[in-house]
C-alpha cells in the first residue's frame, strides 16, 4: 500500500513535469538549434557588451586597416566619399563631432561595423579588426586616445558624448497611451 | 519630338490592344520562344488594361534600389489596399537579398526556455491570421521633400496598406517559453547589413505578425520575402524584413538603424527617442498637388487617414484652408491600424480654394497643423523641412486655372 502510494505520487509528479515541459510547446514544430549554431548567429551586442567576443584593437591599428579596407568608400581621411552619414560624418570637409552623431553607446558602433562593414563584404572583418576600426572611428571623433586598447572589457565603458541626450517627446510616455495634442509621436 | 513619341506610344498601345482583340492563340504564333513565354505568362497572371497601365512608383534619378525611395502613387489608387507591386520601399540595407525559402530559417533564442529554429514550411503549419495594416516610414510626409514637394506621392508616398497573413509573434514566443526577466526582443533580417531593431516585449506579445503573405500572395522580395515582421501602427522601421532571428532580451540594444540614423535632433541638442507609434494622419489624395481640375462643377474629394492609435474615428475636410471643417464619410468597415478611405462631396465654383483634411483617432488624438506642431515642440515651422516623424495637416491650393499646388508654405 505504501509502495503503491509512492508510485502514485511518482506518477503524478512525473505527469506534472511532463505538462510543465510541454507548456509552451503546444504545436511541437520547429527544431532545437545547437549551442554552436546559436553562438554563430548571435551577433547582436547589448550596451553592456556581454556578448562581445575576445580580441582587441587600437586606433593606430585601425588607421592601417582603414587605409586598406575602408578608405575606398569613406575617403582617405574619412572625410567623405560615397557615404554621407556615420559616426565620422563623412560628407563633411572634416569630421564633425557629436551632436551630429546621436549614438548612445560605443557597442552600437562595434556591432554595426561587425555586421555591415565593409559594404563590399559585410561580416568579413576579424574580431581584432572590428575592435581596431571601432577604435579608429572613436579616436577620429576625439572620444578615445590613439593608443587606448579596446576590448570586451573597455569598449562598453567608453562614454559616448551623447549618452544622456536621448529624450522621449513626453517624459514617461508608454506605447498605447494618449499623447498630448501635437506630440505625435 | 513629343508628338512623335506620343504617336509611338499610341501605336504600341494599339498593337497590344489588337493582340487582345484578335485572340491570344494566334498572337502567340511566330514569336521567339522567350517572347512566347512572356505572352503565355501574361495569360497565366493577369495584367492591367493597356489603356491603364502607367501607374508606377516614382524612381526619381535612381537606377538601382540602394539609397532611394520608391513611393506609392496614392493619387492614382482607390479603396484602402495598396497593390503589392506599388508598396513603398525605402532601402536601408543596400539592396534586396535573394533568399531561397527552403534554406531560410527563423531562429528564436535568448531569454527563452526552449530556443527554436523554424523552416518556412513549419511556420506555415502554425495557426495563422490575416489582418489589414498600414506600414508608414517615419520619414513620410516631410514637407516639401527635396525641392519638389508638389505631389501627394512625393510627400506622402511612404505609406502603404496591405492584407498581411502570418503567425502572431506571440504564438512563436509562447512556443519558446519567454522567461520572466525578459522585456525586449531584438529582431534581425538576413539582408547584407543584418538590419536590426529592438522592440518592447509587450508589443511583441500583443499584435505583431510574422507575415509570409501580402494581399493573398507570398510577400514580395522587396517587402521581405520569405517572411517579415509587421508591427501594427508603429513606424515601419521596426517591421524588420527578411526576418531570420529574434533574440529575447532584457533591454533595448540600440542598433545602428534605431539610434544615430533614426533620432531627430531638437534645438536644445537632445535627440527625440522611442517614438514608436505614428501620429494621427490624413491627406487628400484627389484632387491633389500637380493635378489640374478641367473646369468648375462637382468633384468628389477623397483621401486616406491612418493612425498608430488604432482606428480612425473621424476625418474632417476643409475647402477654405482650415477656417471651417465638415465631417467626411469613412469607407466601412474601418480597420484598426489600416488606411481608412474618406470621401467628401464638393462643387468647385472656379475660385481659389484650399483643400485639407484632419483626422481624429479612437483615443482622441487629433492631427495638428504644422503651426500647432511647431508651437508644441518650440520650433519654427521650417524645422519640419528636415525632420522626420511629421504628421501635420496637408493643404492643397486650387488656383483659378484649376492647377493644384502644395500650400504648406504658401
Amino acid at each position: 500500500m505504501r509502495y503503491f502510494s509512492s508510485l502514485l505520487i511518482a506518477v503524478i509528479v512525473l505527469s506534472f513535469c511532463a505538462a510543465a515541459l510541454a507548456q509552451g510547446r503546444a504545436y511541437q514544430l520547429g527544431t532545437t538549434p545547437s549551442e554552436e549554431e546559436i553562438k554563430a548567429r548571435d551577433i547582436a551586442i547589448s550596451p553592456d557588451g556581454k556578448e562581445l567576443p575576445p580580441g582587441s584593437g587600437t586606433a593606430k591599428e585601425g588607421a592601417t586597416l582603414f587605409a586598406q579596407k575602408c578608405a575606398a568608400c569613406h575617403g582617405p581621411n574619412g572625410n567623405g566619399g560615397g557615404l554621407t552619414r556615420g559616426i565620422v560624418p563623412l560628407g563633411n570637409a572634416k569630421p564633425v563631432k557629436i551632436p551630429f552623431s546621436l549614438v548612445p553607446y560605443a557597442t552600437t558602433v562595434w556591432d554595426f561595423i561587425n555586421r555591415a562593414m565593409p559594404q563590399s563584404k559585410p561580416g568579413s572583418l576579424t574580431t581584432d579588426e572590428v575592435y581596431a576600426a571601432t577604435a579608429y572611428v572613436l579616436y577620429r571623433n576625439d572620444i578615445i586616445k590613439e593608443t587606448d586598447v579596446l576590448d570586451a572589457k573597455s569598449l562598453p565603458k567608453v562614454r559616448m558624448p551623447n549618452r544622456d541626450n536621448f529624450v522621449p517627446v513626453q517624459p514617461g510616455w508608454k506605447p498605447g497611451q494618449k499623447r498630448p495634442f501635437g506630440y505625435y509621436p | 519630338m513629343a508628338s512623335h513619341s506620343d504617336r509611338r506610344r499610341f501605336l504600341k498601345r494599339g498593337g497590344a490592344l489588337a493582340s487582345f482583340v484578335i485572340g491570344t492563340v494566334r498572337s502567340l504564333r511566330g514569336q521567339t520562344p522567350a517572347r512566347e513565354a512572356v505572352l503565355k505568362d501574361n495569360l497565366a497572371y493577369g495584367q492591367p488594361s493597356p489603356f491603364d497601365n502607367t501607374i508606377r512608383r516614382t524612381l526619381g534619378q535612381a537606377t538601382a534600389i540602394s539609397d532611394t525611395a520608391l513611393t506609392t502613387p496614392l493619387q492614382d489608387l482607390d479603396g484602402i489596399i495598396t497593390p503589392s507591386g506599388l508598396h513603398f520601399l525605402m532601402d536601408h540595407v543596400k539592396g534586396v537579398p535573394d533568399i531561397d525559402p527552403k534554406q531560410h530559417r527563423l531562429l528564436i533564442h535568448g531569454m527563452v526556455d526552449h530556443p527554436l529554429n523554424y523552416t518556412m514550411d513549419e511556420l506555415k503549419r502554425l495557426p495563422s491570421v490575416s489582418r489589414i495594416y498600414f506600414l508608414e516610414c517615419n520619414a513620410n510626409n516631410r514637407p516639401l521633400r527635396g525641392q519638389n514637394g508638389e505631389s501627394v506621392q512625393n510627400v506622402h508616398g511612404r505609406t502603404s496598406c496591405s492584407e498581411w497573413t502570418g503567425v502572431l509573434l506571440s504564438v512563436l514566443l509562447n512556443e519558446c517559453g519567454v522567461q520572466k526577466e525578459a522585456s525586449w526582443i531584438v529582431a534581425e533580417g538576413s539582408d547584407a547589413n543584418k538590419y536590426t531593431m529592438s522592440i518592447p516585449l509587450a508589443k511583441a506579445m500583443d499584435d505583431i505578425l510574422v507575415a509570409y503573405a501580402q494581399n493573398g500572395e507570398a510577400v514580395r522580395p522587396q517587402q521581405g520575402y520569405p517572411v517579415r515582421l509587421v508591427v501594427p501602427g508603429w513606424e515601419a522601421i521596426r517591421s524588420v524584413k527578411w526576418l531570420s532571428r529574434i533574440k529575447v532580451v532584457d533591454q533595448p540594444y540600440m542598433a545602428w538603424h534605431e539610434s544615430g540614423n533614426n533620432a531627430d535632433t531638437i534645438p536644445n541638442g537632445k535627440g527625440l527617442w522611442y517614438r514608436f507609434e505614428v501620429g494621427p494622419n490624413s491627406v487628400i489624395t484627389r484632387p491633389s498637388g500637380g493635378q489640374r481640375l478641367p473646369g468648375r462643377g462637382f468633384y468628389e474629394i477623397t483621401g486616406l487617414a491612418w493612425t498608430g492609435g488604432g482606428a480612425v474615428t473621424k476625418v474632417e475636410v476643409s475647402v477654405d484652408g482650415g477656417r471651417s471643417y465638415k465631417e467626411a464619410e469613412l469607407q466601412q468597415p474601418v480597420h484598426r491600424f489600416a488606411h481608412t478611405r474618406f470621401r467628401f462631396p464638393w462643387t468647385w465654383n472656379g475660385e481659389e480654394a484650399v483643400l485639407q483634411s484632419r483626422s481624429t483617432d479612437e483615443r482622441g488624438e487629433v492631427q495638428p497643423t504644422i503651426a500647432e506642431a511647431a508651437k508644441n515642440l518650440g520650433v519654427s515651422p521650417d524645422y519640419f523641412y528636415q525632420a522626420d516623424h511629421f504628421n501635420g495637416v496637408q493643404p492643397w491650393k486650387v488656383n483659378r486655372d484649376g492647377s493644384i499646388q502644395n500650400a504648406l508654405f504658401l
